[in-house]
């Protein structure tokens, strides 16, 4: 599975279109708190989080993600939006809540 | 070991926002120096924690990071506040950290855990009122 078959599969919306759309999703990763998730969001996961702010950016380019997925339509700040485009990482958005992401998310890479 | 490579950046002590960018840069450099995955991740991982500290806590500081062929160290060095207590700031969950910080989704009390956790040495020298040198050491296995 990689980051366009999420995008086009669960009907996410593009926020930043800088990144590697190739790129490989393997794993799903949740949480808010900044330090927890850049030591334990696994390389190469779908990061599902509200927090869209520019240090948000820094911890995904770090912990090595393929997407951060801001749930509940999350907002990004307009500074991270250009960070993440300048550092080529993927934003998408959703309406649903982090556990059902999941769910969905478990089906497609498994 | 003479051939290594030395870096240094300031890191800047009132933007929030700029925290990253050392860490960033030397995770580029070891990538592009064609080092193991995982030991550039526990890097940037290490320095990002420890930049973030110093903007919070010490209005920032300086970094500075020798690269060798098995292990990359790296010194952070403040003229802030001080630890007043290092084996509380080591307890995951202990944070001073202020609120606005814990907004942005910090101040978890995660930072020197995880520095620890990342790092396979790492020192701590802090004198209150004159500030915090933290060395850091990753060993790199192939």
């Amino acid at each position: 599975m990689n980051v366009k078959e999420l995008i086009d599969k669960l009907n996410l919306n593009v926020l930043t279109d800088s990144g590697d759309f190739n790129r490989e999703v393997t794993d799903c990763y949740i949480g808010d708190l900044l330090s927890w998730v850049m030591g334990r969001a696994p390389e190469d996961s779908a990061w599902l989080t509200v927090m869209g702010n520019i240090n948000s950016i820094a911890v995904a380019t770090l912990a090595d993600v393929s997407c951060i997925i801001l749930v509940e339509n999350a907002s990004l700040d307009e500074d991270a939006k250009k960070k993440a485009e300048i550092h080529g990482v993927t934003i998408l958005s959703t309406e649903e809540n982090s556990y059902r992401l999941a769910v969905k998310i478990s089906e497609l890479i498994k | 070991m003479s051939n290594a490579i030395h870096l240094h950046y300031d890191v800047s002590g009132d933007d929030f926002t700029r925290a990253g960018e050392a860490s960033g840069s030397v995770k580029k450099r070891l990538k592009s120096l064609g080092y193991n995955s995982d030991a550039i991740r526990r890097v940037a991982i290490a320095m990002y924690e420890a930049e973030i500290n110093m903007v919070i806590h010490a209005n920032g500081g300086y970094c500075d990071v020798d690269i060798y062929p098995d292990r990359v160290e790296i010194l952070l060095s403040d003229s802030g506040p001080g630890i007043p207590d290092v084996d509380k700031a080591m307890q995951e969950g202990f944070s001073t950290a202020p609120d606005n910080v814990r907004n942005l989704g910090f101040g978890a009390g995660m930072g020197l855990p995880n520095i620890k956790k990342y790092t396979d040495h790492m020192k701590i020298d802090t004198t209150i009122g004159v500030g915090t040198n933290l060395y850091l050491t990753v060993n790199v296995n192939e």
